[in-house]
């Protein structure tokens, strides 16, 4: 299991390492590489999210506004104070660590559809106030003129830039769950998913775990928002809504909880589909819905779990 | 505070309460029924209005004929909800459910898109729409009607559970389904019935709101999450609860809007939540509530 799980992540590191390579010469290359900057971005997050909803099995319907804390935190701090956008990004990480780390504490004391609609009513919450504390931001629509990163006198604004740094920090981030996974803490959070009280009596400390998986996952997602504040150079609190934050949770779902690489292939699926299906922007909304009952109907194991039952079922008949 | 603006702020809030405690009773047939949070819940009040306006104005169709056909075409729709995605995913975990009910609600508004388009309509009031002076204070003759229509549903579902058979039986399989079972109640049909009843409160409250706030495809979103609040405050589950929790959150977060110093009536939207995530952590089995959140 565990040399597996090693292998997979190198694999996937080389894949999307090169994959940009071949686009480059291409016309339409930086569009490409755009698409799959947005995968990885996305999959920061939702790798966190794979975290906490497959393995320590609690949801979470408010993951944009951590991505969204970390998004305006960073932008600020980099044009308010001035700083480097080096410095704002772990301050920004730091800040909503914190933050998620208060509203865990009482949250995570639900379970179930009561965890998904607190989580929810944060996320409403802090959509609100994004909107709302337009004198901070300075407009109405959001915060202008984010300064990009930038190494020496090189500013970071090109798409294969921003790909590899966004793919740097994707890799850190998978190589930080996967050796998670396969410690005592992933024993424990799989423990907890499947019986709270029997991991309790197995000396597993249940509530700490639950809220540092939270806490973990709202990291994540805030370096996911500070990457993407600076790389865009603009952010609005509409990104940040309700919507996102189902998105989110539904590339986790509909590619699989049983492993993170379920959460990658869904995020993979889900944002490349409709940036193909422009044609059919009209049918955007039912597609998407319809997917998300058709696959909770037939595969409630998500992608992941049809290739790997097929996988199980040829082994049982060899 | 002046009288007729606090009965203004009084009204309005009496008034958007009362289809809070509509959507909060609709989540609570279901709740009850199958413990199941249903996401598509607002989607039921967006499509009673959509379809009202399409019956009244493009199809020029007497009012109260649309009003019975709006209703049953949106109880059908919930009834295929149930029968479609709920009824084959028995004993599923939460988060399937969620994500079932969810991606309903997406693709209820994906067809209204389809349908209808992104704009906004709304329903003439049914008495006018010159507003009524009272005490000081101007009232939509509409609201009159969201009152009274909201009272009379609420009373007739008290009766309904209390007094028939059909309501007790949906009680009995509420509370204990193999018991209900055992008398000869089928739990399975009691869940498509709660469906089918949530679906035809909601697209009532769609239908009589619609002359004071514009329906369009995304309208459905907040009423629902906030009905959903308002079933939380009164406690989850309790018939009592649902409509004390409407009236409670529409009526706070209407004086709170109208007396909040100028510049942050916009906070309104977060009133309902602030409240939902108060009385969670603190009583979570809300006001009149039973008390058995964890095993949720």
């Amino acid at each position: 299991m565990r040399n597996r799980d090693y292998l997979i992540f190198i694999l996937i590191l080389l894949g999307t390492g090169l994959i940009p390579l071949p686009l480059m010469p291409l016309e339409a290359g930086g569009f490409y590489i755009r698409v799959l900057t947005v995968i990885l971005l996305y999959s920061i997050i939702t790798t966190g999210l794979s975290l906490l909803m497959g393995y320590a099995g609690q949801i979470s319907l408010g993951h944009a506004a951590f991505f969204g804390l970390g998004a305006y935190c960073s932008g600020l701090l980099a044009v308010k104070l001035p700083i480097s956008p080096w410095l704002a990004l772990p301050a920004a990480v730091a800040g909503t660590a914190l933050v998620s780390y208060a509203v865990a504490i009482p949250v995570l004391k639900l379970k179930g559809h009561y965890l998904a609609m607190a989580t929810l009513g944060f996320g409403e919450i802090v959509y609100v106030f994004l909107k709302e504390l337009d004198w901070l931001t300075g407009d109405p629509a959001g915060l202008i003129g984010i300064p990009p990163f930038s190494l020496g006198r090189l500013s970071l604004i090109s798409s294969e830039s921003q790909y590899y740094m966004t793919w740097a920090f994707f890799s850190l981030v998978l190589l930080l769950s996967v050796s998670l996974i396969n410690s005592r803490v992933g024993r424990a959070l799989r423990a907890i998913h499947g019986d709270d009280l029997a991991a309790e009596a197995l000396g597993v400390n249940v509530s700490k775990l639950k809220i540092q998986a939270f806490v973990l996952s709202a990291v994540y997602a805030a370096l996911a928002g500070s990457l993407y504040a600076h790389f865009e150079g603009f952010i609005g609190y509409t990104t940040f809504n309700l919507m996102l934050s189902i998105k989110l949770v539904t590339m986790v779902v509909i590619g699989g909880m049983t492993n993170i690489w379920g959460a990658l292939l869904g995020t993979a699926i889900l944002t490349a589909l409709p940036q193909f299906l422009t044609a059919f922007k009209d049918y955007e909304m039912v597609v998407y819905g319809a997917i998300m009952i058709l696959v909770m109907l037939f595969a409630p194991r998500g992608l992941i779990g049809l290739i790997l039952r097929r996988k199980r079922d040829e082994e049982a008949v060899a | 505070m002046k009288l007729s603006y606090f009965l203004q702020y009084l009204a309005s809030g009496i008034t958007v309460g009362s289809v809070y405690a509509l959507v909060a009773l609709g989540f609570n047939m279901i709740y009850n029924a199958t413990g199941i949070i249903n996401f598509a819940q607002g989607e039921f009040v967006m499509l009673g209005g959509m379809t009202m306006v399409f019956l009244t104005g493009a199809l020029k169709l007497p009012m109260w004929i649309s009003f019975i056909v709006s209703v049953m075409s949106v109880t059908a729709v919930g009834a295929l909800l149930e029968r479609g995605a709920i009824y084959p995913l028995k004993g599923a975990p939460p988060i399937t459910l969620i994500i079932i009910t969810i991606g309903a609600s997406i693709l209820i508004r994906g067809a209204s898109i389809l349908i209808w388009g992104e704009d906004a309509y709304r329903l003439p009031g049914i008495t006018g729409d010159r507003p009524i002076r009272v005490l000081g204070a101007s009232i939509l003759p509409q609201s009159f009607w969201v009152i009274g229509v909201g009272a009379i549903l609420m009373g007739a579902l008290q009766l309904f559970q209390r007094y028939t058979l059909f309501g007790k039986a949906m009680r009995a399989s509420a509370a204990d389904s193999e018991a209900a079972t055992l008398v000869g109640i089928s739990p399975r049909r009691m869940t498509l019935w709660s469906f089918a009843i949530s679906a035809a409160i909601g697209s009532v409250a769609g239908i009589i709101i619609t002359p004071i706030v514009f329906t369009h495809y995304n309208v459905g979103v907040m009423l629902g999450l906030k009905g959903f609040c308002a079933a939380v405050l009164g406690g989850l589950g309790s018939f009592m609860g649902a409509v004390v929790g409407g009236f409670l959150l529409g009526v706070l977060e209407k004086l709170a809007v109208g007396f909040a110093p100028i510049g942050y009536s916009g906070y309104e939207n977060a009133i309902a939540f602030i409240v939902m995530l108060l009385i969670l952590f603190l009583r979570p089995s809300g006001i009149l509530g039973r008390g058995e959140v964890e095993k949720a």
